[in-house]
């Protein structure tokens, strides 16, 4: 069902519906109700669980890596992990037999895991459940809570380049779902190319769906048909797009991995995460017993101003001049400051309405609300 | 707007065309009489093997054979229980689409995100530049152009030859086959195995022409889709394209128009594909299963008694 990370790598490759279901009956009420103890307390073991596939070049892969550094840093734990665990009530059932593994502390790391998240934690209050980049909007659990980084800020800093890359002014968007996360990074990315080429504008697609590369293929031709020439994306499995904006000679820009090897002439830069310190740290806080207070309690976001922020710039790539690279620097160096956000006002909606007033610097949970498109992006939300 | 319906149905011609092999492989079994409900797991396995041999040979060509082999040797499994074992078809082919998801999902790990030689769109000379068909039909892929022939192939194969006369028997009045000397199963045996190789070959276009990538579960239903295709078409080759065509460009309609920036209704069009199989079908659906295959009405007709 799932690895412990010194198994075989065949031993990883899992699981259809039906499988899941299957091993379900067997991991039923372990600990619950067991222990009063500090959530995490003295674990001898991990559980990770991601929605796709550990190597999709992607968000999922990001996460494995990040499981695969806490192997590292503990050699005594038993690191656990389940690919492409779906986005609904199976997810609890492989977290519980995780537990029953012994793993006190649990990673579930897609958005939609949040539900399930949250039930098990109920059900197992010695058992510290982490979730990835959603947000409890109730009262946070003691043994329970978010971390994600500020994913906008490096995707701000992505748009500069694509901002000065550009000779149509049109720029591409393809993302699966409207949730806020995406809706901030495409606002971040319009506003970084607007802050260097007032002209620019961003035309979104979406796909409907994580990982539909097919549908990513259709999303790709239009907007290049349209005379998009720098495509960027919000999805978890990336091959499909960049491949399809590297065939026809534009620019492409990256998000959740470094994909450079499948553009090797029109990478530009992108986005990507580096999970490894804070997974570590995540699990050593709970390890130690001083998970219940901490700031992983909670709905925890950290970025540029705040600290190491785990989603960081990929590596430019060959057609980024020097002076672009200097002009994403000071970009960077101004995010840190107090006055420097990607949503520094003023900011205006497509309709021309202000929603941040000049002088304003929204915070990272403001950030996290904000449910429309910015002027200069083209295309609207579903509604 | 003249340049909106040119990218509607050439996207739907680019898109429908995994789902139109599928669907003409599955025309084929069910003319000889079986109903193949794995369609989907044919066209996840060739889409693996397509993109896997593609990646190792550097051939693509190679993948769109292996991709066929793939296709053939599930349904060669589906054919092998319900003629000689007598077993359910729908339960086996259902069974088969669990099986392709899970092989594909076992074996297709190692060639997520791999890099493999894929087919690019060729323009084909002069007729490229026509208005309105040149973008349509000719600006893509080899695969694509090759599919063009298959629909008319297997129509005046069907309706011309002695073996598609056979294969028409075998769906019509199987018990007359054996007083010619005959054997019913082979033929059936054939036609499901054949469905099956160009399932795997849709499913090849998809990986190694479309989406040039591999992704667990990345046919998304288009194999039933394709199934659902057969029986609105009414068992005719001609018809199963273009109404392959038409589901492709339903699912174009939203890409298209949310690339020139126009307000809609995203989860309304990615529903219409679906909602418009399903009028078709209901509207439809008592003429056309007059039309059915005489053999095959009579494995809907059990499986709904019993």
């Amino acid at each position: 069902m799932f690895t412990r990370s010194r198994m075989p790598k065949i031993a990883a490759i899992t699981m259809t519906g039906a499988l899941l279901s299957a091993c379900a009956a067997n991991t039923a009420g372990s600990s619950a109700g067991a222990g009063s103890g500090a959530p995490g307390k003295g674990t001898e073991a991990v559980g990770f669980i991601f929605v796709g596939p550990k190597d999709d070049y992607g968000y999922n892969q990001a996460a494995y890596q990040g499981s695969q550094a806490v192997a590292k840093a503990f050699p005594d734990l038993d690191v656990l992990t389940a690919e492409n665990v779906p986005e609904d009530d199976n997810a609890a059932r492989v977290m519980n037999s995780m537990i029953a593994k012994g793993a006190k502390v649990i990673f579930a790391t897609s958005y939609g895991h949040l539900d399930a998240a949250l039930k098990v934690a109920a059900e197992h209050p010695d058992v510290a459940v982490v979730q990835q980049g959603n947000l409890i909007t109730k009262a946070v659990p003691r043994n329970a809570g978010t971390y994600f980084g500020t994913v906008y800020e490096p995707v701000y800093l992505a748009g500069v380049a694509a901002g000065r890359a550009t000779r149509s002014d049109k720029l591409g968007y393809v993302y699966a779902f409207p949730i806020n996360q995406t809706i901030s990074n495409i606002n971040a990315f319009q506003r970084g190319a607007a802050s260097v080429n007032p002209k620019a504008r961003t035309f979104v697609v979406n796909t409907s769906s994580w990982c539909d590369p097919a549908k990513q293929a259709e999303a790709a031709a239009n907007l290049l048909k349209q005379g998009v020439d720098v495509i960027t994306q919000h999805q978890d499995c990336t091959a499909t797009i960049i491949k399809a904006t590297e065939a026809a000679g534009k620019y492409t820009v990256g998000y959740h991995a470094d994909a450079s090897s499948l553009a090797p002439k029109g990478w530009l830069t992108g986005s990507q995460w580096q999970w490894a310190a804070l997974f570590t740290d995540i699990v050593r806080t709970a390890r130690d017993g001083k998970f219940t207070g901490s700031k992983y309690n909670a709905n925890y976001r950290v970025g540029f101003k705040t600290g190491q922020n785990p989603f960081v710039q990929s590596p430019f790539g060959p057609s980024v001049t020097g002076e672009v690279k200097d002009e994403v620097a000071r970009a960077r160096s101004w995010l840190a400051t107090a006055q420097g956000s990607p949503f520094a006002g003023p900011v205006t909606d497509q309709g021309g309405t202000v929603r941040i007033p000049k002088g304003t610097v929204p915070d990272y949970p403001a950030i996290e609300k904000i449910d429309y498109f910015v002027d200069g992006v083209v295309g609207k939300l579903p509604k | 707007m003249s340049d909106l319906i040119t990218d509607v149905l050439s996207g739907g011609v680019r898109g429908g065309t995994a789902i139109m092999l599928a669907a003409l492989g599955e025309t084929l079994a069910e003319r000889a009489g079986v109903v193949n409900l794995g369609t989907e797991g044919c066209l996840l396995v060739g889409a693996l093997a397509g993109y896997a041999v593609a990646a190792e040979t550097g051939n693509p060509w190679a993948g769109l054979v292996a991709g066929a082999l793939a296709g053939a040797g599930l349904a060669l499994l589906h054919a092998a229980l319900v003629i000689w074992r007598r077993a359910d078809q729908f339960a086996t082919g259902l069974t088969l689409m669990f099986l392709g998801l899970g092989l594909t999902s076992l074996f297709g790990a190692a060639y997520v995100g791999k890099a493999a030689p894929g087919f690019a769109p060729v323009e084909v000379p002069l007729l490229a530049d026509l208005p309105l068909l040149g973008p349509v039909l000719f600006q893509h892929d080899p695969v694509t152009y090759a599919s063009y022939l298959v629909a008319p192939l297997m129509w005046w194969w069907l309706r011309r030859t002695r073996s598609g006369l056979l294969v028409r028997t075998a769906g019509e009045r199987a018990d007359v086959l054996p007083l010619y000397g005959y054997r019913a199963g082979l033929i059936r045996g054939s036609a499901v195995v054949a469905g099956g190789a160009l399932a795997g070959l849709g499913g090849a276009q998809l990986s190694t022409a479309y989406a040039h990538a591999w992704f667990e579960g990345m046919t998304a239903g288009r194999g039933f889709i394709a199934v659902a295709l057969v029986i609105f078409a009414a068992w005719r080759p001609l018809r199963v394209v273009a109404g392959a065509y038409l589901f492709g460009a339903m699912l174009a309609v939203a890409p298209v128009l949310q690339a020139r920036g126009h307000a809609l209704n995203q989860f309304a069009l990615d529903a219409l594909p679906f909602v418009i199989t399903l009028l078709i079908l209901a509207v439809i659906g008592r003429r056309t299963l007059r039309a059915a295959p005489q053999e095959l009405r009579r494995v809907f007709e059990s499986s709904s008694t019993s």
